[in-house]
């Protein structure tokens, strides 16, 4: 089995990685030390690996590393550092959605695609949006309860953000600064090994 | 849990594709991967050589043409959520992504690949046999069309042919007005395989006799199939009370399921009525 030399862009770092078709991107992340991709089932049930792949939430034990050659991939720990949380990993703790941990950065992953699409989702859409996610401990509550939390957060900051911003001429700017989170993940201060493990 | 090992190629584009999987030997298409990794990993499944089309332009649209709707093998089944045609000429297949297992699958599993693995309790082959839908299968030396309701031959097997790769799914945009319906029952609410699905398209005339009628079941016999005696009772009737209680009736009665699961038979009874009386509701409701 010939080897082949792919680039991983996980958390906005550039990684040449020589690797076999068998690979997934799982096993990938996990070797360059992006362990809080959690490896649970590692056939598609429980939503313990998933990252955002070019923006989609997906399962990364189901895709080949091969296949996401020059992706742009974003874990639990791209979006937020200890430091400078995420208001959705903030909203979490907050929420006391966090037992043992495990399903977590997987939980965020589907939050943070749900809420990139529907910022005001309702508890059926929150419930649909993380059924793809299992969690052993908690019985969702607090968890559904985070994504609420972390919801109202965000437009919060984005309303705040955008009337901060009123009278600037400048659009282009505006934009940016409407998402909260994009100097987190421009930052690239998630170093690998970033997460826990 | 280490992937057994296997040759993965990677086309630019559909014609490279055709070529890799005219080579012979053990070769087969991978897109989404959603049922083909997890069987390779359990051993059920073995591939010498995986020609990836998950990334391939041709097979990623979806577009009208000669009052169809096609839709391309590589579509994933997230994009039938909100694709304004599919929307407007079959809602049907969105109300069955709806119910398609979770975001985290719907963003990688295609149509084409849940057609060809052709699983018992697949849910797009009820929709799109509600449509009368074709698959088109291409391969280097040629294209051929056929109804999805042959394609579809047993458990787990279709008429492709290893050298060809399901390119598109042709669905005969149905005349307006048409009615449809698909309806899950699974284990849970959500994110669910499927222990019954039932779609049903009728097409109505303006004073409510159904003058076309298909109705597809999934998950309740080998493979997805069309209730024919069912479909023949409601062609030329109106949709209420007795005729509905009839069609539910044949469509229960074709049912094969398992030993152990005859309860099935009732189910999709009540399911297909259910499904039915809504749609004869709307019939009488457009009429006035």
């Amino acid at each position: 089995m010939k080897r082949r030399e792919i680039r991983l862009i996980v958390n906005g770092r550039t990684h040449e990685v020589s690797l076999d078709a068998n690979t997934t991107l799982l096993t990938a992340l996990r070797d360059l030390g992006y362990t809080d991709v959690k490896n649970g089932c590692e056939q598609g049930e429980c939503g313990a690996c998933a990252v955002l792949l070019n923006g989609e939430a997906v399962n990364s034990c189901m895709v080949l590393a091969w296949q996401a050659d020059g992706a742009q991939i974003v874990t639990n720990a791209g979006l937020g550092t200890l430091d400078h949380p995420h208001p959705i990993q903030e909203a979490f703790a907050d929420a006391g959605a966090i037992q043992c941990g495990f399903c977590t950065p997987g939980m965020v992953i589907s939050t943070k695609a749900l809420l990139d699409r529907n910022p005001d989702p309702s508890e059926a859409e929150i419930r649909e949006a993380l059924s793809g996610n299992l969690c052993r401990c908690t019985g969702y509550a607090q968890i559904i309860e985070a994504v609420r939390l972390s919801a109202q957060r965000l437009r919060d900051l984005g309303s705040r953000s955008a009337s901060s911003l009123a009278g600037d001429s400048s659009a282009s700017e505006a934009g940016r600064e409407d998402d909260p989170q994009d100097h987190l993940l421009a930052a690239g201060d998630v170093a690998e090994g970033g997460g826990d493990s | 849990m280490t992937l057994p090992a296997f040759q993965l190629l990677q086309p630019k584009t559909l014609d490279e594709a055709l070529d890799m999987l005219s080579a012979g030997g053990s070769v087969r298409p991978i897109a989404g991967g959603t049922n083909l990794i997890p069987d390779l990993r359990k051993g059920m499944d073995a591939a010498g050589i995986l020609v990836d089309v998950s990334n391939l332009a041709e097979l990623c649209c979806i577009r009208r043409k000669d009052g169809h709707l096609l839709i391309g093998g590589g579509v994933k089944i997230v994009e039938l959520l909100d694709d304004p045609m599919i929307a407007e000429d079959a809602p049907v297949l969105g109300e069955m992504a709806q119910s398609f297992a979770n975001a985290l699958i719907r963003n990688r599993a295609t149509i084409g690949g849940n057609l060809v693995n052709a699983a018992p309790c697949c849910d797009s082959a009820p929709a799109l046999l509600a449509l009368d839908a074709e698959v088109e299968l291409s391969s280097a030396v040629g294209v051929r069309q056929l109804p999805l309701a042959d394609f579809l031959i047993d458990a787990f097997t279709t008429e492709r042919r290893s050298n060809e790769l399901l390119t598109c799914v042709r669905v005969p945009i149905p005349p307006k007005p048409s009615y449809g319906g698909f309806v899950k029952m699974g284990l849970r609410k959500i994110s669910c395989m499927a222990k019954i699905d039932v779609a049903v398209m009728v097409e109505a005339n303006g004073d409510g006799t159904c003058t076309s009628a298909r109705i597809a079941l999934s998950a309740v016999s080998p493979v997805a199939y069309r209730a024919r005696a069912a479909e023949e009772y409601l062609a030329g009737r109106a949709l209420a009370g007795e005729t509905i209680r009839e069609v539910a009736r044949l469509a229960g009665a074709s049912a094969r399921p398992r030993e152990g699961s005859e309860y099935k038979l009732q189910v999709v009874q009540a399911l297909a009525k259910r499904l039915l009386e809504g749609i004869g509701e709307r019939i009488a409701g457009s009429e006035s």
